[in-house]
């Protein structure tokens, strides 16, 4: 009985999924898919190759510390970096002092201690990142309606992580002479296409149309103290590492956890099949 | 119950006894897998998977508890804890990291469990019982490790809620309200978001329990094995300790290389960046996709896209989603093949092979756009799995010859059975 019930709702099931196939088979056949410009003309990100990056990563200090100047003289006018605290800074090689100094560089909202009344206070290693807008609504009206986001986790929450942000920053371009991977003109195949005002074009966004101007626009746009050549594709090299930092601070630790853990494991794993090996020898010894 | 031959637990020190009268949990530990519960002497690495299946319970458990000490079940902060756990909290990232990739290795491990039953025919009488409990524990641990993936509240957990949540709403009548009700309101918000961490914490427990079940029915009639032929004699089988503890001990610690490998060096490859995202219930996500462990039967749920004489598409999917799964419970009964193990079936076998194959084109399909070619592809492949469950298993025992079955579990290992006992009173085979 369950089996004749059974062949019937197999039946059912498979009919309705050959039903499905041949109305999308149909479909396909009669009215193909058009192409879009985002599908044909978006760009993966450019390799990036950092210091944190394989299973011995580690953060490159001196590198991140100058995507933390950028951050400061460039990203940080729209974008803000809730996750992060001053505290944090001291992983990067700074002293304590100089983190107090840095904090307090910082304007952050505080509560007046007389009066009760909001007002502003210079920022302490305890605090967190201040945020460039008081609230999304302020943050839309300032940026054509486009809230810039937060910048803590980006390295994480885009496909590419640091490589796409790096590919972003330096990948702004125009429309008109724009050709794909493969050499196709994206003005000969989509001759509509057009970047409303407003936007700006950029081949590694998704939908290639993006809110954001471009941020590095020159050479030397940021002077950095350790005399590094400010070149517009270093600057975006230091602030995608900075941004992988400030995505998981705990990453080099992650790394150098893992390995005394992999090599203990591995030991263990050895003894246990040495031990297997013994125990099982009595039965085994019968194959002979 | 167990074999005659099986070995009794007899307490030495005089606390033992004194325990063993009071409360014999030493007794039980012992018949249940020590050396008083003999397993067959032919299990290949194929039934490891048990025991790792335990193991990843405890883990997530054990995580789990520790983690929900430091998360905030609500809307508004529930992202932020998260990262205040990865941040802040003493070794919080390696709780979480642990967490998150061990409901992935506990698919995995469970998925081979399930896959070996399948192959080995571990279905069938008199180990029914054992079946239709480890597919209560499958459908247990689906519904957890869904309501876990939306506490992070990201992009993909509120978007995953709303379009689980919303298969209901495809039930034709009472759809809507059984949908709000669940919610406990039109979209998943601060109500849905804290029931399913009260059930996330509750299910685990619930899981435990039936483990508990699961373990003593499989003790009736003792584990199956890789020929299939049932236990006959002692010289069939070996205490579970210590030659089990051993064996499960080195597939345990391999286990644990492959999984802390994960956990420290690409924590976030089975995860989807979207979920690093704040949940906006007014951006939707380009590709909103569950877990991997879920994309075969959201590729089912997604392939059914035209409507079916008078069910709706969307209907369709939904049943057919459903029914992907509680096919397994009749799968006992399906399955009518006298012979299980699939070492013998040599058509069985064949379809079986079909059969892995369907299901990593369905998780593939699952994990894409829901654009051509992928629609198609699993459209053929939905249209095999139900077929492979309900039309091909059911007949071909009716006209496949399977090969000769070994006398025993004995003649299969050592070419010959001469009731010989372990040990050193062996003989060697001629």
């Amino acid at each position: 009985m369950v089996r004749i019930i059974g062949f019937f709702v197999g039946l059912f099931f498979a009919v309705g999924a050959l039903w499905a196939f041949a109305n999308g088979a149909y479909n396909a056949a009669t009215d193909p898919a058009e192409k879009t410009a985002e599908s044909e003309f978006h760009r993966h990100p450019k390799p990036l190759h950092l210091a944190s990056d394989g299973p011995f990563g580690k953060f490159d200090n001196q590198q991140v510390q100058r995507g933390y100047q950028v951050y400061k003289e460039v990203c940080k006018a729209c974008h803000s970096l809730n996750h992060v605290a001053f505290r944090d800074l001291a992983e990067l090689g700074y002293t304590e002092a100089e983190v107090k100094a840095e904090a307090a560089q910082w304007t952050v909202p505080g509560i007046d201690p007389n009066t009760g009344e909001e007002t502003t206070r210079p920022g302490t290693p305890t605090d967190h990142f201040p945020k460039p807008f008081a609230n999304d609504v302020a943050a839309r009206a300032a940026n054509h309606n486009a809230i810039p986001p937060d910048l803590s986790l980006m390295a994480k929450a885009r496909e590419g992580g640091a490589a796409y942000i790096y590919s972003l920053l330096t990948g702004f371009t125009d429309p008109a002479t724009y050709k794909n991977e493969h050499g196709q003109s994206l003005k000969q195949a989509f001759p509509d296409f057009t970047t409303p005002q407003g936007l700006y074009f950029n081949p590694y966004f998704a939908n290639l149309n993006l809110a954001m101007p471009p941020p590095l626009t020159s050479d030397g746009q940021v002077t950095y103290e350790d005399g590094t050549k400010s070149t517009v594709d270093q600057m975006a090299q230091d602030v995608a590492a900075f941004l992988v930092w400030t995505s998981e601070p705990s990453l080099a630790k992650r790394h150098q956890t893992g390995w005394p853990v992999l090599g203990f494991l591995l030991f263990a794993t050895v003894l246990a099949y040495l031990s297997k090996k013994q125990v099982w020898a009595s039965a085994k010894a019968r194959r002979d | 119950m167990s074999f005659p031959w099986a070995q009794h637990y007899e307490p030495k020190v005089p606390f033992m006894r004194w325990l063993d009268e009071k409360l014999p949990l030493p007794r039980l530990v012992y018949n249940a897998i020590g050396g008083g519960y003999p397993v067959p002497r032919n299990l290949n690495y194929m039934w490891n998977f048990g025991v790792l299946a335990g193991f990843c319970l405890v883990l997530q458990i054990v995580t789990g508890v520790i983690l929900a000490m430091h998360y905030a079940a609500n809307a508004t902060v529930a992202f932020d804890s998260t990262e205040h756990i990865m941040r802040d909290v003493n070794w919080g990232w390696m709780l979480r990291y642990a967490h998150a990739n061990g409901a992935s290795a506990f698919f995995v491990v469970i998925y081979l469990h399930i896959f070996r039953g399948f192959f080995y025919g571990s279905y069938k009488a008199p180990r029914e019982m054992v079946w239709l409990l480890g597919v209560v524990i499958f459908l247990l641990m689906m519904a957890t490790a869904f309501m876990g993936y939306v506490l992070p509240w990201g992009q993909m957990s509120f978007w995953g809620a709303k379009v689980i949540t919303g298969l209901f709403g495809a039930i034709p009548f009472v759809g809507e309200p059984i949908q709000i009700w669940l919610l406990g309101g039109y979209a998943p918000d601060n109500a849905a978001l804290n029931r399913f961490f009260s059930l996330h914490f509750l299910l685990p427990f619930v899981i435990a329990g039936v483990v508990i079940l699961h373990i003593w029915a499989l003790h009736i009639p003792g584990s199956s094995n890789p020929t299939g032929v049932e236990v006959k004699s002692e010289s069939d089988t070996v205490p579970f300790h210590p030659y089990y503890t051993a064996k499960d001990g080195f597939g345990l610690g391999v286990f644990l290389i492959i999984y802390c490998a994960f956990v420290f060096f690409m924590p976030n490859a089975l995860g989807h960046p979207d979920n690093y995202i704040p949940a906006n219930p007014l951006s939707t996500p380009a590709l909103i996709v569950p877990e991997w462990y879920f994309w075969p039967f959201y590729a089912i749920l997604r392939a059914f896209t035209a409507d079916f004489f008078f069910v709706p598409a969307k209907l369709m999917g939904v049943m057919a989603m459903f029914a992907s799964i509680l096919v397994w419970f009749f799968l006992p009964w399906l399955d009518r093949s006298p012979v299980r193990s699939g070492h013998y079936r040599p058509l069985f076998r064949k379809f079986f092979y079909v059969l892995i194959l369907d299901v990593l084109v369905l998780g593939y399909c699952g994990g894409s756009h829901a654009e051509e070619p992928y629609l198609m592809l699993s459209q053929i492949a939905a249209m095999y799995y139900f077929a492979h469950f309900l039309i091909i298993l059911p007949i071909i025992s009716s006209f496949e010859r399977p090969e000769p079955l070994p006398f025993s579990i004995t003649e299969a290992v050592l070419g010959s059975d001469k009731k010989a006992v372990l040990g050193e009173n062996t003989t060697p085979a001629t």
